[in-house]
């Protein structure tokens, strides 16, 4: 999976550079969400900017991630949902639960 | 309208068949004869129902044979959409499916798959058939 992770202000934020989040690597996300909860990273900022098809394993990983920063003391929030993925999230009611913000900038304003 | 498409596929028993099957569902949902207003939503529903049915047959049923194939076959009709996902495992009872937490309590990472496509299909059934399973889906045109 190409991901590039930033960290600003003590939030990491994970661009992810596919088009797809789905059973075929999002255990890859997992995987980086991991490492990085295990290197002390407690907030995050997932963009989605790229991501224009998201299934259930691609919405269970985001859930994962937001119930172990949770777990830490810490928040995950998403930016940039473009439509698929956001209707994804009304079918699945996900965005009643998570924060979500129209770009990164906004989402790390969040955390100040 | 007119709509007679019948199309069968089979594809490894991988999640790497996914975009390729969700390619072809959009590319068919472009071309179905129906009102406008569920046409304009069915390239992403197409893309979805198969993704999800195509991954529960390689995780939950197809285990037993991970170097099988996939087979699915999508029906077009005037009256109704549908689409079959075989599997050749032990089955699974898709009553017994639990619908998942719609709240952030007991908020699980996994089992939206099924309630996703019961949320977007007409009928959903999932039956033995030909000494193995087939998940039928079924989305009303007219």
């Amino acid at each position: 999976m190409d991901l590039k992770t930033e960290h600003t202000e003590g939030v990491a934020v994970l661009f992810i550079r596919e088009d797809r989040l789905d059973a075929n690597n999002s255990e890859e996300l997992k995987a980086e969400l991991h490492r990085l909860f295990e290197g002390g990273t407690k907030d995050l900022v997932i963009d989605l900017k790229e991501i224009h098809f998201i299934d259930s394993s691609g919405l269970g990983v985001l859930v994962s991630g937001y119930k172990n920063a949770s777990i830490l003391h810490g928040t995950l929030k998403l930016s940039n949902l473009q439509s698929q993925v956001k209707s994804m999230f009304e079918l699945t009611r996900l965005h009643r639960v998570f924060d979500i913000f129209t770009s990164v900038d906004d989402a790390l304003q969040s955390y100040r | 309208m007119k709509n007679d498409i019948d199309i069968d596929i089979r594809v490894p028993s991988h999640t790497r068949s996914l975009r390729m099957i969700g390619r072809i569902g959009e590319k068919v949902a472009r071309d179905i004869d129906c009102p406008e207003v569920i046409r304009e939503s069915l390239p992403g529903l197409l893309a979805i129902v198969l993704t999800e049915g195509v991954v529960n047959a390689i995780k939950h049923a197809n285990s037993a044979d991970p170097e099988g194939d996939i087979h699915v076959r999508i029906n077009v009709s005037n009256k109704d959409l549908v689409v079959r996902i075989y599997d050749n495992g032990v089955g699974f009872d898709l009553e017994a499916v639990p619908t998942p937490s719609l709240t952030s309590n007991g908020l699980e990472e996994k089992g939206r798959g099924i309630y996703i496509i019961r949320s977007l299909m007409d009928t959903v059934k999932y039956i033995r058939s030909d000494g193995g399973n087939v998940l039928e889906m079924r989305k009303k045109l007219a």
